[in-house]
Parts: C-alpha cells; sequence; structure tokens
C-alpha cells in the first residue's frame, strides 16, 4: 500500500468523470451519476486493489460475431481485458452493467482498452455497448439482470476453492441490487460455504431508476443488515482512496463487503439542476446540453 | 405386458456412474432425499452442495461453477428449477451455453402433489430458451442413460425426470439415444408420438388396436429439443389417416406443439390430434386418477384413433392391458411430498 500514487488514482478517476461527461454530451444522454459516484472505487479496482495480470498494450474492441451458442464456440469474454487469469490473482466481476462506460474508460485510463476503443461506443455492430453482456470489455460474466453477478462470483469462488487457488474473487456491486431476494440468498450461500475469498465492494450511492433510494425502497441500515448474514463489513467513504485501499487489503476470513458511501454529483455539481431523479441523464433541451458542454470544455480535474 | 418395475433406479446409477467423474457436483435446493440424492451426498460429500431453499441464488452458483471446469447437477423439484429462477437460468446458465445439468423431478401429473408441484409447462417455457436441450425420461433404462446423454451436451440440460418405482420399458442394452426416437411398432395408418409416462398408457392399448387391424406407428420421443430425427419426418409423412402425439404436460408448447410446427413447416397437410393437459391446471390426487380425469390415459388416447378413422372400435376397457398400480404412500414413495 505504501507504494500507491493516490495522487495519480484520483487523477485516473477524475479523467473518468470526464470522459463519461464527454461521451454523455456527444450522445446526448449517458449513465453520468454513475461515473461521478463510483470514479474513485473503478479507478481503484483497476489500479491495484484487484491483483490483476498487466497487459503487454491495450486492446482495441472487437467487433460483434455473435452470441455463445454451439455453432460459436470461439466466443471471447470481456476477461481478456483484465490479463491472463491464474490461480493467484483475482477475479473482478462487474455487477451493474449499466456502469458499462465507466468500465470502459477505467479500462482506457489503465492501459487496458485503446483510447480509440471508444470511437465503437454504443455503435452497431461492436461489443462497446451502452450495457452490453460478457463480450463487452471488462466483462467477465452477463450480469445486468441485477443480483446474478454476486451468486456467479460465490459459484466462482467455490470452484477456486475446490481447485486450491489463492485468488479472490472481486465484486462491484450498486447499493439498488440490495432490494433483490437474490442479493440476500447469495450473502447467506457465500457465508455458508465458508467462501472468504469473496470480496464486494458496494456503490451506495442512493439513487436508482426512480430517484432516491429511501423514496423507493430503503435497504438501510445496509451494514448491519450483511453483518447479521455472517459478513465483515467495512463502512468508508466511496472518495476516500486511502481508506478503500485500507478496507480491501483487510484480511477478515469471513466474506468481506465493502460499502462505498458516495456521492453520485461528485465533481459535477450542475448535476443538482436535474434532482431528484438521476440515474440516466438525457438533455431536455439544447440548452442544457450546452450546459454540460461548457462545464465540460472548463474542466480542470 | 408384465413389466419389470424398479425401485429408485437413479440412487445407485448416479452413484456409480460419477465415481470416475470429479467434476460431476451436485447442488440441492433442500429437496435431497426427495430427488433421490441423499446417498450420493453420503458418498460424495465434498463435492455436494446444500443450497437451501433459494434457487434462484442456486442456478446463478452453478453458473459460476461451470465457468471454472466443473459440472454442476442440480436436483430440485421441476417447477422449482424453470419457473422462479427463470432469469437465472436464462442470464447465467443459458446465455452464455455453460454445461448445466437441471435435474427436475415431478414432471406434469407424477406428483400429487397439486398445481405448486405439478410441471405442466417447462417445455413450453423452456423450448423458446436459445442454446438449451430438453430431455425426458419415461422408465428405468432411460433414468439410468439419461446421464450419458446430458453429459455429452456442451452447454444447459434439463431434464425431466421420474422418480420411486418405475417400469422398466426399454432393454437394459438399449439406452436412450440423443435426438433419436424409439420405433415401438411400425404401421402406416397413424403415427403416434409419445413421451415420458405417456409412452406407457400407450403401449397399454397398442396391441389392442393391432388386433383391430390399426397399424399404429408408435414413437417414443425423449429429445424434445432438438428435435430434427428424420425418422420422425418419414413417419409423419407416410402417416394415412394422421398424427396423434401424448404427453405429460400442457398441450400447448410440449411435444404436441413441436409436432405441430414440424408438420406445417413440411407441408404435411394431416389432421393432428393432441393429448395432454387441455391449457389447464391439475389438481393434487394419484397419478391414476390424474391420467383418467385429464384424459391422459390408455382410453383418451383409443378416443382419438377412432376420432382419426372416424369409426368405433368398440374397445372395451377390460381389453386394456392392465398397468401396475403404484400406492401414492408405498415404501419407494417417502418422501412423496
Amino acid at each position: 500500500m505504501e507504494n500507491l500514487d493516490f495522487k495519480a488514482i484520483e487523477k485516473t478517476a477524475n479523467n473518468i468523470r470526464k470522459r463519461v461527461l464527454e461521451h454523455t454530451v456527444k450522445n446526448n444522454g449517458g449513465y453520468l451519476s454513475q461515473a461521478c459516484s463510483a470514479a474513485e472505487i473503478i479507478a481503484a479496482l483497476y489500479s491495484g486493489l484487484v491483483k490483476m495480470a498487466p497487459l503487454a498494450s491495450a486492446l482495441i474492441p472487437e467487433e460483434f460475431k455473435g452470441v455463445p451458442s454451439e455453432s460459436f464456440r470461439d466466443y471471447e469474454t470481456g476477461a481478456k481485458f483484465h490479463g491472463k487469469p491464474a490461480g493467484d490473482l483475482d477475479r473482478l466481476i462487474i455487477s451493474p452493467a449499466h456502469y458499462a462506460l465507466v468500465i470502459y474508460t477505467a479500462l482506457i485510463e489503465t492501459n487496458r482498452l485503446r483510447e480509440d476503443g471508444l470511437d465503437f461506443f454504443n455503435k452497431d455492430g461492436f461489443t462497446v455497448e451502452m450495457i452490453g453482456a460478457e463480450h463487452s470489455p471488462g466483462f467477465e460474466t452477463t450480469t445486468g439482470s441485477l443480483a446474478q453477478a454476486l451468486s456467479q462470483a460465490g459459484g466462482i469462488a467455490l470452484a477456486r476453492k475446490l481447485k486450491k487457488e489463492t485468488g479472490r474473487v472481486w465484486v462491484f456491486m450498486s447499493d439498488g441490487e440490495f432490494q433483490e431476494g437474490q442479493t440476500w440468498e447469495a450473502l447467506a450461500a457465500i457465508n455458508f460455504h465458508g467462501l472468504d475469498n469473496v470480496k464486494i465492494i458496494v456503490d451506495v450511492n442512493r439513487n436508482q431508476c426512480d430517484g432516491p433510494m429511501d423514496s423507493v425502497m430503503t435497504i438501510e441500515p445496509l451494514a448491519q443488515r450483511i453483518k447479521s448474514f455472517g459478513w465483515a463489513v467495512d463502512v468508508i467513504d466511496g472518495h476516500n482512496l486511502p481508506e478503500m485501499f485500507a478496507a480491501g487489503e483487510k484480511k477478515t476470513f469471513k466474506p468481506h463487503a465493502i460499502l462505498a458511501y458516495t456521492d453520485p454529483m461528485k465533481n459535477i455539481e450542475i448535476l443538482k439542476d436535474r434532482l431528484p431523479v438521476l440515474h440516466y441523464v438525457r438533455f431536455g433541451s439544447e440548452t442544457e446540453r450546452e450546459k454540460y458542454q461548457e462545464f465540460y470544455k472548463a474542466w480542470s480535474l | 405386458m408384465s413389466l419389470e418395475i424398479v425401485s429408485r433406479p437413479h440412487v445407485e446409477n448416479f452413484i456409480n456412474w460419477s465415481k470416475d467423474k470429479p467434476k460431476v457436483v451436485v447442488l440441492s435446493a433442500d429437496l435431497t432425499n426427495s430427488c433421490e440424492v441423499g446417498k450420493w451426498r453420503d458418498t460424495y460429500p465434498e463435492r455436494f452442495f446444500s443450497m437451501g431453499m433459494a434457487e434462484q441464488n442456486m442456478v446463478s452458483f452453478a453458473a459460476g461453477l461451470a465457468r471454472e471446469g466443473f459440472e454442476p447437477w442440480l436436483h430440485t423439484f421441476a417447477v422449482f428449477l424453470y419457473r422462479r429462477p427463470l432469469d437465472q437460468l436464462q442470464m447465467s446458465v443459458a446465455y452464455p451455453n455453460l454445461p448445466v445439468r437441471f435435474v427436475g423431478f415431478l414432471p406434469g401429473i407424477t406428483t400429487p402433489g397439486g398445481v405448486t408441484h405439478q410441471a405442466i409447462d417447462d417445455v413450453n417455457v423452456l423450448r423458446g430458451v436459445p442454446n438449451m436441450t430438453i430431455l425426458e425420461t419415461a422408465d428405468a433404462t432411460e433414468i439410468e442413460s439419461v446421464l450419458d446423454v446430458a453429459h455429452a451436451v456442451d452447454g444447459p440440460v434439463y431434464i425431466r425426470m421420474l422418480r420411486g418405482e418405475v417400469s422398466r420399458l426399454f432393454d437394459k442394452t438399449e439406452p436412450m439415444k440423443f435426438n433419436t426416437a424409439r420405433v415401438l411398432s411400425k404401421g402406416n395408418h397413424i403415427t403416434l408420438l409419445t413421451s415420458g409416462i405417456t409412452t406407457e398408457e400407450a403401449m397399454r392399448v397398442t396391441p389392442v388396436l393391432a388386433e383391430r387391424g390399426v397399424e399404429i406407428e408408435h414413437l417414443h420421443i425423449s429429445t424434445l429439443k432438438p428435435f430434427s430425427d428424420p425418422q420422425v419426418l418419414a413417419s409423419l409423412q407416410k402417416a394415412q389417416h394422421g398424427v396423434i402425439t401424448m404427453e405429460n404436460h400442457n398441450i400447448i408448447g410440449g411435444l404436441g406443439t413441436i409436432v405441430a410446427e414440424v408438420m406445417a413447416e413440411n407441408a404435411i397437410g394431416k389432421p393432428l390430434a393432441r393429448i395432454g393437459l387441455n391449457d389447464t391446471y391439475a389438481h393434487g390426487a394419484s397419478q391414476k386418477y390424474l391420467l383418467s380425469h385429464y384424459q391422459l390415459d390408455a382410453m383418451a388416447l383409443i378416443k382419438k384413433v377412432e376420432k382419426l378413422l372416424g369409426k368405433d372400435l368398440n374397445i372395451k376397457s377390460e381389453e386394456i392391458i392392465s398397468t401396475r398400480e403404484i400406492s401414492v404412500h408405498s415404501s419407494a414413495k417417502v418422501e412423496a411430498l
């Protein structure tokens, strides 16, 4: 941890925000608040929190060649952007697939995806999809149907234990997923089977599609609830990198949940004009779009 | 027809079969003995995983295991494999085409457990899932040999599985073959396709029909998806009076529908009579009663044959070959619910 350059990771986080803002302006819409809330988390995951092999050089995303099937056995997953797997290295499963653009931009910032790969973002016939599946860069499994990633990670973690692999299985989750029953089934099962190689980090931005979570269906007290399922829980400021790395590198001897409380307008404060609904930004007028364009032009972080 | 009755063939057969397959693991959702894997659990405790009554998690968990090279065999009642966790079955398993085996017990009206336990629309639901293979067992020989058939499929497989006291209709030396119908009788008048427990029902009357001069070509179907055995098409094409399907399932979306599609695509303009649950749920009662009450039995088949031929065959119920009677509370059914 002493070798970590938090200033550089902070820069990565802000570059993620900047790139997502750029694309949101360009496409007249996007999952912008997710970049605001999760930028430090995702930057940290790709900057040493998750132990993954480096790539010799950044990869260019593939054209979409088809879905997995009997006649298409060579389907490749986005795991290749995470480097060559090994028994002592970690896996990273992204659960909320609508964070895709945040993931793609983080891959660019950490030399795993070529910068011009984003030219294919949301473009017909390519894998750099808006929400995506497991062919999309950085996606090891198909997870956009929320809560399935944690269960899948449980299965992977169990398999890795059976194979005597020492690497961990990280899952990046959104807080809305704690409204899904399957999440609690998974938390129970992962604890029951002693899978202390599972670590989750949750972007607790307290917002969902319909608006603030407390107005839709509250999940609090989240830390207490997860603890009562037998997990180790750390609650941190999701924009504080030293706190995040300290929690991430803790040996818990239990499955471990890091609840990263975040601000969904962090460093793009003009989003407050859109309150109370932040989930997806689609500009209501050309004037609004220009406001974000100006904000982007003036970006100095 | 004297039939050998086999008690719980899956129990020992699955244990022996798994011996030299270390990647085979079993996941169970609190119905371990009910699905005849209690002894498997005690034999291979290190590869048996209790997942509790949480099927959505179990299905996605299995996907994770399959990705890492294991072959999970999920054992629970069929209704809990395709109704509750359908999204997980589709997104975690079927989309990535992972080799997860869904061993679904209590297909159709084989349980007195009533509507909550009777999988009457599983074939309909799962046929529409890309990458899915669907198999159905009809007797002890198929219960034993379906394991090899499923194991050879590099993708997800759903099995309509039987348990408890089962007949042995097919010789042990004639195992289930993938996407291959069994020809049980040859004839040009009517082609009859049956699957699962309805095959035994049909076998109770096909000899009587033959005595009346009705030539039935009886094909037993054990692979419902894919469905491309050329023997089936040839048989449908030559049937002079029409085609009858018989299934332990809703007539919508199962074998009858599958055959209708094949007939339409191949311009086979003949009557098709479908025997099955007539777009209704069933209720809790004995299999014998339900077969009769919902007209899935031998007598129902005679009526359809008569309709296709346009004549009364005057078959008395006592001419129908009697079948074994399974008591709902017999020793082989201790975990009947």
